[in-house]
Order: structure tokens, then C-alpha cells, then sequence
């Protein structure tokens, strides 16, 4: 049940992904691109988005726990940290030079571009640098 | 780095796609209880417990061009840049800053702005700035 749904969830969230445009590097990079050729319909997935969660979010909240676990578990709300900014920081760059994001990369994996191909094990590597930088932090 | 590519703007595909992504996040929410991040999704599929259902979704991730396919007869249109030097670099930066950072575009930008998380409204203006300066430079000033 639990792995039928969360495939489910997958798929939808790929196709959102596909059907956006944000699973095309191109894309993404040109809506970064703000003084040049500028693309700004990656504004909308965010937009479309967000405002989905914040709606759907407050009607699941109305139950006291979620359907298929026990509990609700939610990241916690600390403050505004030096290993936030500086990953969110060096993420940025990443994005920038390959307009990937970790979604978009899963999703691109199939087609098997060479780019692609590069781009997941070392972004995979690096999830395991970075989760052992934050637990020195 | 990609040479640039003229891409159309499309509004209306790119506004159903990302009501699509949210009604994922949703889903997560309600059936798990969790936040639709694909980093920590990505990371709780190789350690840690409940990893069946983050197994599934990210196999959901990626079953959904083939599914794509089934349904339009085309794979998703995109350009990829194949440049292994770059696309390394870039593959470290993107799993350190987001496991560092705790979250990417979709765990800080759509469901922490759902929430109206301070930490991930900074990690997403953070992200954004540093990623439209290397754009910048990496195309209009190397």
C-alpha cells in the first residue's frame, strides 16, 4: 500500500516535473538567465505550486495523523543557520552550471543523456559529502 | 556549460505542471505525513527507516518519461549539457549545497514556502540569487 501510493506520488510529481518544462535543463537555465534570454515560466511551476501545497497542506492537517504512518513529522522550525545558507549557497552554483535540480535529474535519468548520466552518481556522492558536513556543523 | 537554447514560454503548461507537483506534495502529506523534498526523499531511500515508500517514489520519478512516452508517443523534450567536467562539478555542488542546506527546489521552494518556513523562504532567495549570478557569468561574462 505504502509503496503502491508513494510510487503514485512519484509518477504524478514526474509528470508535473515534464509537463512544466523544468525537466529540461534549457529551461531552467534560461529562466535563471534573467538579463538575457530570459524564459519566465519556471515562475509559474513555483507559483502553481506552492499555492496547491498551502491549500492542500491546511485540509490534511485537519486529521491528526497521516493516513499510511502514525504521525505527521514536519522539519523542525530552527533558526536561520550558516550550514542553510551555505548549502543553499553552493546549490545555487550547482544549478546554475547544469540546471538540474535533484527532481529534474531523477526524471532526465531514463533518457540517458550523457550529461544525465554524469550528473546523477556524482550528485549522489555528493548528498553524502554534504550530510556528513552538516553532521561536523 | 549548455550553449543557449531559445526555449518558448509557456505559461498555462508550466502553471498545470506545477499544480500537478503540488498535488504530489499533498499526497505525501496526507498518505505520509511528510514534507515532498526530493533530497531528503533521496536520502531516506538509502539509509534510515520507512524506506520503502521513498523507494517507490523516487522509482516514480523515474518511470514517469517512460510513462510519458506511453502516453504522447515522444520523450520529454530537453537539451542536457555534455560536458562531463562541468556536469561533475555540478552533480557535487547540487547533492552537498542540498544535503547541507537541507532541502532543494522543491522541499525549501514549494512545500517550506507552503508552510511558511522563515528558514526555507531564506534558503530559496539564497539559492535563486546564487544561481541567476552564475548564469549570468558563466554566459555573459566568461
Amino acid at each position: 500500500m505504502r509503496a503502491m501510493f508513494g510510487f503514485l506520488s512519484g509518477l504524478i510529481f514526474g509528470f508535473g516535473l515534464i509537463m512544466s518544462g523544468m525537466a529540461n535543463p534549457a529551461k531552467v537555465l534560461n529562466f535563471l538567465d534573467i538579463f538575457g534570454n530570459w524564459d519566465p515560466s519556471l515562475a509559474f511551476v513555483m507559483g502553481g505550486a506552492s499555492v496547491t501545497a498551502f491549500l492542500g497542506y491546511r485540509m490534511a492537517w485537519l486529521r491528526d495523523e497521516p493516513l499510511l504512518l502514525p504521525d505527521f513529522d514536519l522539519p523542525a522550525r530552527g533558526r536561520i543557520d550558516a550550514p542553510l545558507l551555505a548549502g543553499a549557497a553552493i546549490f545555487g552554483v550547482g544549478w546554475g552550471i547544469g540546471g538540474f535540480c535533484p527532481g529534474p535529474a531523477w526524471v532526465a535519468l531514463p533518457i540517458g543523456a550523457t550529461g544525465t548520466l554524469v550528473f546523477v552518481p556524482t550528485m549522489l556522492a555528493g548528498i553524502f559529502v554534504g550530510r556528513r558536513l552538516k553532521a561536523r556543523a | 556549460m549548455l550553449p543557449v537554447i531559445p526555449t518558448e514560454f509557456t505559461p498555462w503548461a508550466s502553471l498545470a505542471g506545477g499544480v500537478l507537483i503540488g498535488v504530489s506534495a499533498v499526497m505525501v502529506m496526507l498518505l505520509f505525513g511528510r514534507v515532498a523534498g526530493i533530497v531528503g526523499i533521496t536520502s531516506g531511500a538509502v539509509v534510515g527507516h520507512d524506506r520503502g515508500w521513498r523507494i517507490a517514489f523516487v522509482a516514480g520519478l523515474i518511470a514517469a518519461p517512460l510513462a510519458w512516452f506511453g502516453v504522447s508517443g515522444n520523450f520529454p523534450e530537453q537539451q542536457v549539457s555534455d560536458n562531463p567536467a562541468g556536469m561533475i562539478i555540478a552533480g557535487l555542488l547540487v547533492g552537498i549545497g542540498t544535503s547541507l542546506g537541507s532541502g532543494c527546489t522543491s522541499g525549501h521552494g514549494v512545500c517550506g514556502l507552503a508552510r511558511f518556513s522563515p528558514r526555507s523562504l531564506a534558503a530559496v532567495l539564497v539559492f535563486m540569487i546564487c544561481a541567476a549570478v552564475t548564469v549570468f557569468l558563466l554566459r555573459h561574462v566568461a
